[in-house]
């Protein structure tokens, strides 16, 4: 049973970076591809709750991470040398090596003496992110934690996916002590594997020209570069598992799971998230939504909802939170806690923000 | 498990489709309504009537609605 509490840690604040660019779905087309021709474009935001999304083809995940995590330290007051970790969770890397939180370290100018890693995880990202910040601050012997969760641009050029949205996050995971901390539930089904899959450009299947070559995915053209989706199995998946995942913790813990102050869910689609809320009994004031406006962020969502929902009504307030995300993996996990966190305003960030500090460099690469 | 208790639930996912009109016999597939937010629907309506998770196999594997009642039955048991 994957469960585990950790004390003496706690969240000290959070902040979200999106590209300024607003693309709208009611212009979507099936002639063009965009979506199934099942669908109007007005159904389609019907079912999934998605009207526009944030978007750029030229910032990536990390792009959009160092704007956040450089307001979340100014709006704490961190200061940058005090940082002793920092943890990239997503599925869209700057390379394909190195890891982008050695990219990061250095560009947000943190300490040489810092832990970094990227952690490989979308919907369940943020966490699965912040059960390893909080296992590694609860001791002590890590003090302060970035915690930088998200997607944006895809490793290849694609008609982009309406239901995802462009967006990273930045969490600050502190020791403090005395501090309840988290109370974590998690698990895998990888079974499950290719009901959310890039089929091409691991190593499995290297990327190949065919890889390029448009293949009908369930009435839409696709490529193999493309994240290909089975949406009825991912659905079952989500209405079934969020519920018995939440249950199970509650039920490890004793604790009761209709007391808390804020559901915060991953935003996946609306018809699976309000099934999800009915079954648990919800009250869904409880339950803010961002998938109108921002779509699906991947492993951003849950703390996007912060920034962009609820932040009136919980920055600095002792709040009691209960969030969960689930998908591909397929993996899934909850998390539970009460804490006052800091929460900045959005950070909008233009296209002409992008890094262009780690360009391959030119010419003859045999002797690198 | 009834059949017709089904069709009942099924009629319920569709909005100009009546429980009348579907069949034991009837190829869902081939009704004007359908759509694959339908199926996803009745994916819903399994779990939350008959506690039974269908996969999209289940679906694409189904041609009429007996089909569906019978994968459900099986599920159940």
């Amino acid at each position: 049973m994957a469960f585990c509490e950790y004390k003496n840690v706690r969240i000290a604040g959070v902040a979200a970076g999106v590209p300024r660019t607003i693309a709208s779905n009611l212009t979507l087309s099936a002639e063009r591809g965009e979506i199934s021709a099942d669908y109007t474009p007005e159904q389609f935001v019907e079912l999934t709750g998605v009207k526009e999304r944030r978007y750029s083809d030229v910032l990536t995940t990390s792009d959009l991470g160092f704007a956040a995590a450089l307001r979340l330290l100014a709006d704490l007051g961190w200061e940058k040398s005090d940082v002793e970790a920092i943890i990239f969770v997503s599925q869209t890397a700057d390379y394909a090596l190195p890891a982008t939180a050695c990219i990061l370290q250095d560009r947000l100018g943190l300490s040489k003496e810092c832990f970094a890693m990227d952690i490989v995880l979308g919907c369940s990202g943020w966490v699965y992110g912040l059960s390893v910040a909080a296992a590694m601050a609860s001791s002590g012997q890590f003090k302060k934690i970035l915690l930088v969760a998200g997607d944006a641009k895809r490793r290849a050029p694609q008609k982009f996916d309406p239901l995802f949205g462009c967006a990273a996050t930045a969490t600050a995971v502190e020791y403090a002590e005395r501090s309840d901390g988290f109370r974590f539930h998690v698990g895998t089904d990888g079974s499950g594997y290719d009901a959310i899959i890039i089929p091409d450009s691991g190593s499995r299947n290297q990327v190949k020209p065919e890889s390029f070559e448009m293949h009908d995915w369930e009435g839409r053209p696709y490529h193999n570069m493309m994240t290909h989706m089975k949406g009825m199995d991912v659905f079952s998946f989500g209405i079934t598992t969020a519920p018995k995942t939440i249950k199970k913790l509650a039920e490890h813990y004793a604790f009761d799971y209709l007391s808390y102050d804020y559901y915060l869910f991953h935003q996946a689609n609306m018809k699976m998230n309000n099934m999800i809320v009915k079954k648990l009994k919800l009250d869904p004031a409880k339950v803010p939504s961002e998938m109108y406006n921002f779509g699906n962020t991947s492993s951003a969502s849950i703390p996007l909802l912060m920034v962009t929902q609820i932040r009136d009504q919980i920055n600095g307030q002792n709040k009691k939170f209960l969030c969960c995300g689930f998908g591909v993996g397929l993996s899934w996990g909850t998390v539970v806690f009460e804490q006052a966190i800091k929460v900045s305003p959005l950070v909008e960030v233009d296209d002409s923000d992008v890094n262009y500090g780690y360009k391959l460099p030119e010419g003859d690469l045999s002797n690198v | 498990m009834e059949i017709n208790e089904f069709i009942d639930n099924l009629a319920a996912q569709f909005d100009e489709t009546s429980a009348d009109q579907l069949k034991p016999e009837t190829e869902f597939r081939k009704l004007d309504e359908w759509s694959s937010l339908i199926a996803l629907s009745i994916i819903a309506m399994a779990d939350e009537e008959y506690g039974v998770t269908l996969k999209g196999d289940d679906i694409k594997g189904a041609t009429t609605v007996q089909d569906l009642f019978d994968v459900v039955n099986a599920k159940k048991a």
